[in-house]
């Protein structure tokens, strides 16, 4: 068998590969709460819960109206980010002008709410969601075994971060959106309807959690708490990155989850704790993240 | 944002509204554990004391920890391995408790203060998860089963705190103690400073402040009071638990603040004991504890952000009483 570094090489490349997949998730949630953020100011507790929405309107849709995967990854993001956005304009949007520590105090009750309602009624065992067969199977590259859906999973999700770069970065709308994140009442003053584009913004981050969550369905089981303990790791994956830049979200999500993967082999034990050690040592040498303005 | 309290010197002889006040609350605490379950008020106590410390910091710094459940669950685990293993006294055991938690405390909040507001919440979240996988992983924690029937054991070697009432008039001598060790630093010249950083930080480091020495003060002294609440649970429930490391612990601590009154002195007292009481009423139905938790953040939030006691504040202190 092939070894690299003593390790055996299947070994190590399947961690990479989870890492990698790990990775994806992180970028793809710290990018919805970068996004928040920046327009609303608010940090999105509910994104974990939201996320597990995401992968419960897919099990919920396959379970009683059987439909497919796809119709899933298309449709759920779009119902929880209409979930989403009620929320925003009943009562997020009521907080605007406080200290916006109360937007975390209100997300992170409705994320107990969510989940509190969701173990009532699914408990906290798990449930399966088969991978669909378009991706079941996996091909051998030699050196590992590739599970078809989870290179899906990696490249779905860098299409989505990308393109949501794109998007904010390289379009008028994601001109539109840099600018009312520097200031807002000149945005405004130029006749854009900022608060409808700040209920779209969170709209869109609390889709992009919802897809994520959808796509995580067939790796880990559907269960009320897969959003909550994951949550906590994206946090510190934002204050690494720092919510800055886009694509330094990115970077650091898929950059965090391969050093997670390798801690695996490496260092089994410390695979739970490897990213907020390395919040620890960022917070030492930059406190403002890898790609962060400022305190 | 809360006016300052001015010295209301009583105009003649006689104790102050203030003191007579304070006496009320001190009998009926005294009176409690002949008509009410002393392990119930034992548990408020606790926590009680608990969000009285991250009170200290919210209310007072206007810092949020969302972490603070570390410093609970952590002197919680300590006070039960010294009582049990090494056959501390509950004194000592309890002593080397906050001094653990004071000690981790005074890493923490090095660590958080370089970074503010919710940079600052999202830290102490991410830091006190890692300490939740340590005393996951630790083999002196026991890991799911915690650290079991820890000896409450003999105070100062004489009392023995097995019996209920005894350790009830201990907790209660702990807590009353601890407040007023809060109140006479929310009072003290430092204590302005605190209330200055909160009120406007800008201003207070242009005054020439040390502002970042002031807040890690603050958090060690938060830190230890919380690690103080957890080590005495330990005591009372005679167990440590990795529920007390939990982020869950770290959130009802700050809905305990919420809902009684962010920046009042009794404020944390009576959100501890409602959500003390939510929790016993519904300990059997499931998920509800959590729903109900939910929702009251969420009402706290929208229409209830002065809580419980400071809605009553303004009118206390207009009679000279500072709730």
């Amino acid at each position: 068998m092939m070894t690299l570094f003593g390790i055996p090489a299947g070994a190590l490349f399947g961690q990479l590969l989870l890492g990698l997949i790990n990775g994806a998730f992180y970028a793809m949630l710290s990018l919805g709460l970068a996004l928040i953020f920046g327009l609303l100011n608010i940090i999105n507790f509910s994104h974990g819960a939201q996320y597990m929405m995401g992968a419960f309107v897919a099990w919920l849709g396959l379970t009683y109206l059987g439909t497919n995967y796809w119709v899933a990854l298309a449709l759920a993001p779009l119902i929880v980010a209409a979930f989403g956005i009620l929320l925003e304009r009943t009562m997020l949007s009521r907080l605007y002008k406080l200290d916006h520590l109360y937007g975390l105090l209100l997300t992170f009750g409705l994320a107990l709410i969510i989940e509190g309602f969701f173990r009532q009624l699914y408990g906290i065992s798990g449930m399966p969601y088969a991978v669909p067969k378009e991706l079941a199977g996996g091909w051998n590259l030699g050196f590992m075994y590739l599970p078809i859906y989870r290179a899906w999973v990696v490249i779905a999700s860098l299409i989505l971060c990308l393109g949501t770069w794109v998007l904010i970065e390289k379009t008028k709308l994601g001109a539109y959106l840099r600018a009312a994140t520097e200031n807002p009442a000149l945005v405004q003053a130029f006749g854009i309807n900022v608060p409808v584009m700040i209920t779209l913004t969170y709209g869109f981050g609390v889709a992009l959690a919802a897809f994520a969550g959808v796509l995580a369905a067939p790796i880990y089981s559907v269960n009320p708490l897969m959003g909550s303990n994951l949550i906590i790791v994206v946090f510190a994956v934002v204050v690494i990155g720092g919510m800055g830049s886009i694509m330094g979200s990115i970077v650091t999500g898929f950059m965090l989850g391969l050093l997670e993967g390798l801690t695996k082999v490496v260092y089994p034990e410390a695979a739970g704790t490897v990213i907020f050690m390395v919040m620890v040592i960022v917070l030492l040498i930059k406190p403002a993240g890898l790609f962060g303005k400022g305190a | 944002m809360t006016s300052q309290s001015v010295t209301t010197t009583a105009p003649s002889s006689g104790p102050s509204r203030q003191t007579i006040f304070v006496g009320i609350l001190l009998v009926l605490a005294l009176a409690a554990p002949f008509a009410v379950y002393p392990v119930f008020l034992m548990k408020g106590l606790c926590f009680a004391l608990f969000a009285a410390a991250f009170n200290l910091l919210l209310g007072y710094v206007g810092l949020l920890s969302f972490g603070h459940a570390m410093f609970f669950g952590w002197s919680a685990y300590i006070t039960a391995h010294a009582a049990k293993e090494w056959g501390l006294t509950p004194e000592l055991a309890i002593l080397l408790g906050t001094a653990a938690a004071a000690a981790l405390g005074a890493v923490v909040g090095w660590l958080a203060i370089r970074r503010q507001g919710i940079y600052f919440a999202m830290i102490t979240l991410a830091l006190a998860q890692l300490m939740y996988f340590v005393a996951l992983q630790a083999p002196f924690t026991h890991g799911e089963d915690g650290i079991q029937g820890v000896p409450r054991g003999h105070l100062f070697g004489l009392i023995d705190l097995s019996d209920t009432m005894n350790m009830y008039y201990f907790v209660l001598a702990v807590f009353v103690l601890a407040v007023l060790f809060l109140y006479r630093v929310l009072h003290s010249p430092f204590g302005q400073v605190l209330k200055a950083i909160r009120d406007n930080e800008p201003r207070a480091i242009s005054l020439g402040y040390q502002v970042h020495r002031y807040k890690l003060i603050a958090f060690v002294i938060s830190a230890g009071l919380s690690g103080m609440a957890g080590s005495v649970k330990s005591l009372v429930f005679q167990l440590a638990s990795l529920a007390d490391v939990h982020w869950h612990t770290s959130g009802e601590v700050v809905l305990m603040t919420l809902l009684g009154g962010v920046g009042t002195i009794f404020g944390p007292t009576a959100g501890a004991y409602l959500v003390v009481t939510i929790q016993n009423y519904f300990a059997s139905a499931g998920s509800w504890v959590t729903i109900i938790q939910g929702f009251i953040f969420v009402i706290c939030v929208l229409a209830f952000r002065a809580g419980i006691v400071g809605v009553f504040a303004p009118l206390l202190k207009k009679r000279g009483i500072e709730a």
